[in-house]
């Protein structure tokens, strides 16, 4: 089967500082995939790339089999957008919204009725649609939106940061969604996410930090990289000297706890105790998250990195200046 | 015929939020009421029009106040831009597959549209200041407050695809929009205003507008001077309450809506977001 989006060393640049720097990747059609990062990693400028908002410094791409630099109209017609921040009129009702939106996409009269129901049934909206946007909570202007960017039976559907600011309930339901509309209707999906648990429902991820991917694969593959589980010791401070010496293991020091990675931990923990008597005062075994391949790959744990948009593209440049020895 | 299909689009969308909201209706018929009832009727009584002792400034007025208020809704209209852009509506537009330039010209119909509707609740106010109306006269009225608004909506969006934020509105308030209006010649007549004053009031084009208003408004109507009825046009042109011609007027406005929606759709299918 032939990707339905093929990316070519894409870069953007604004003025000196790389938002993203080259990257290269496709996406299966159908496919659920995921951009993960910290924020400033380059993950919104991508999608704006993608769908033909933002031109690209240099590089190519193709969606659905159409140039994203010289056929914007084809482009935008073939995907939904679903943005980090609202983009409803509050003023209409979900209905108005929808029939705005199948106007501009030029959604033809005759099917519009049956989409429309079909669209609200499945983000469960229906029996809301004559109400005004106003007075929808913020996970239900996230889910009319999503229903919004499938009026037009888009190929893509793009979901930068889709459950952003909501509960973990709305965020469950969000993804259910997503999940469906793969299931019902085979379109694809293309979000971005910070989240790492969320993470764990795509089908593919892209791991991406200072604007190059660092790893591309499925969650469970990206897993195994680690290596086995992860144990996280609690005591002195001469345990990072000693327990790697002695298991011949990477240790990482995070919050004054020890990480590192072995095969079995659970049988493991008894000869750590044994070989440390006194020295350790809690342990845990854990099964390898994505949180642990981003810390792997990037040295950092992907919160450390939550500040303004502004600090990360500074810390971003100096970077990137040091990594380019 | 995706152009023609996005202006549609864009131009509903206005009207139906338009007639949604019933506070933006009552500003718009208090607004100039304020102004032809306290402010006209208090600056009749007080003072006279010195060079036109038969025109009363309650009737000069007036169609000065209709293009107050044309002004004033389409520059509301055009530049309701921002608030989508703060509000993040506008980034749904601009994805779309269509193109800016006909989201430029939606709005510029759509506030049109609006202004129209503002010209005919306030032309029901005609008799309380002395105008004598026609089908004629309604007609011609409708048609200038479409070309009028035109303009000034395509201005309106040329500002707006420029500005970033809800605060910089009120810098295009006072420094522009203000000026434009006081220029126009709706409140005083320019054959008294000082030279320097003049010169500026020519360069206005809300001041053909108004010119245009008068023309038409004071057409069908007759005054008494003395024992004989004259008509009101009449006595407006000879004291220099009016300038122009209709016709010259009206190719001046003409020019000014086509070079300003041609620029406001330019600018806005350049401005990122």
């Amino acid at each position: 089967m032939t990707p339905i989006i093929q990316v070519e060393s894409l870069v953007k640049q604004f003025g000196e500082l790389p938002a993203v720097n080259g990257i290269s990747f496709s996406v299966a059609s159908g496919a659920i995939f995921g951009f993960l990062g910290p924020n400033g990693a380059g993950k919104s400028t991508t999608i704006k790339m993608l769908a033909t908002l933002l031109k690209p410094t240099s590089g190519k791409a193709t969606l659905a089999g159409f140039d994203i630099n010289s056929q914007s109209n084809q482009v935008r017609q073939s995907i939904g957008l679903v943005f980090q921040d609202p983009s409803l009129d509050i003023r209409l009702t979900a209905d108005e919204n929808l029939q705005f939106h199948a106007m501009l996409y030029n959604v033809p009269k005759d099917v519009f009725a049956a989409r429309c129901e079909q669209v609200l049934r499945m983000v469960d909206l229906l029996d809301r649609r004559s109400s005004p946007v106003s007075t929808f909570s913020g996970g239900m202007k996230r889910r009319l939106e999503i229903a919004r960017g499938l009026l037009h039976h888009p190929k893509v559907l793009f979901l930068d940061e889709p459950t952003l600011g909501l509960d973990p309930q709305t965020r469950n339901a969000i993804w259910h969604h997503v999940r469906k509309l793969r299931d019902e209707v085979g379109t694809t999906v293309f979000m971005t996410t910070h989240y790492m648990d969320e993470a764990e429902n795509c089908d593919h991820i892209a791991i991406i930090d200072h604007g190059k991917i660092q790893a591309i694969d499925t969650p469970a593959s990206l897993k195994r990289m680690i290596g086995g589980d992860k144990i996280i010791v609690g005591g002195d401070d001469a345990l990072a000297q000693d327990i790697p010496a002695k298991y011949n293991v990477e240790l990482q020091k995070v919050n004054g706890e020890f990480h590192f990675q072995i095969n079995s931990g659970a049988e493991f923990v008894p000869r750590l105790v044994t070989d440390f008597h006194g020295r350790v005062k809690s342990i845990q075994v854990k099964q390898p998250s994505l949180e642990d391949v981003f810390l792997k790959l990037t040295g950092r744990a992907i919160r450390e990195q939550e500040g303004s948009n502004l600090d990360l593209m500074r810390q971003g440049a100096r970077l990137w200046r040091g990594a380019r020895r | 015929m995706i152009g023609l299909k996005t202006i549609y689009t864009i131009w509903l969308r206005e009207f139906k939020i338009f007639m949604r909201e019933k506070f933006r209706i009552v500003a718009m018929i208090g607004q100039p009421l304020l102004y032809l009832l306290i402010l006209g009727r208090g600056i009749s009584a007080g003072m006279r029009l010195n060079s036109t002792g038969n025109i009363d400034y309650l009737r000069f007025m007036y169609p000065g106040i209709i293009g107050m208020s044309i002004l004033f809704t389409s520059i509301f209209s055009a530049l309701s831009i921002i608030w989508d852009r703060e509000f993040g509506f506008l980034k749904e537009v601009l994805v779309a597959p269509v193109p800016r330039w006909a989201v430029a010209l939606g709005k510029s119909f759509g506030g049109a549209t609006i202004a129209m509707i503002q010209s005919a609740i306030m032309i029901t106010m005609a008799p309380i200041v002395g105008i004598t109306l026609s089908v004629v006269v309604l007609i011609e009225l409708f048609v200038l407050s479409f070309l009028l608004s035109f303009a000034v909506t395509s201005l309106g969006v040329l500002i707006a695809a420029k500005l970033e934020s809800m605060q910089s509105f009120q810098m295009v308030m006072n420094f522009l929009i203000m000026p434009l209006y006081f220029l126009s010649g709706a409140m005083f007549p320019m054959a008294s205003a000082p030279a320097w004053m003049k010169t500026l009031m020519v360069i206005d084009p809300l001041t053909y507008g108004v010119d245009a208003l008068r023309n038409v408004i004071f057409s069908g109507t007759t005054i008494t001077i003395g024992q004989s009825a004259v008509p009101l046009l009449e006595v407006a042109r000879t004291s220099g309450l009016i300038r122009w011609t209709l016709a010259f007027d009206v190719l001046i406005m003409f020019t000014a809506a086509a070079v300003l929606a041609a620029a406001g759709a330019y600018s806005f299918s350049r401005s990122n977001n």
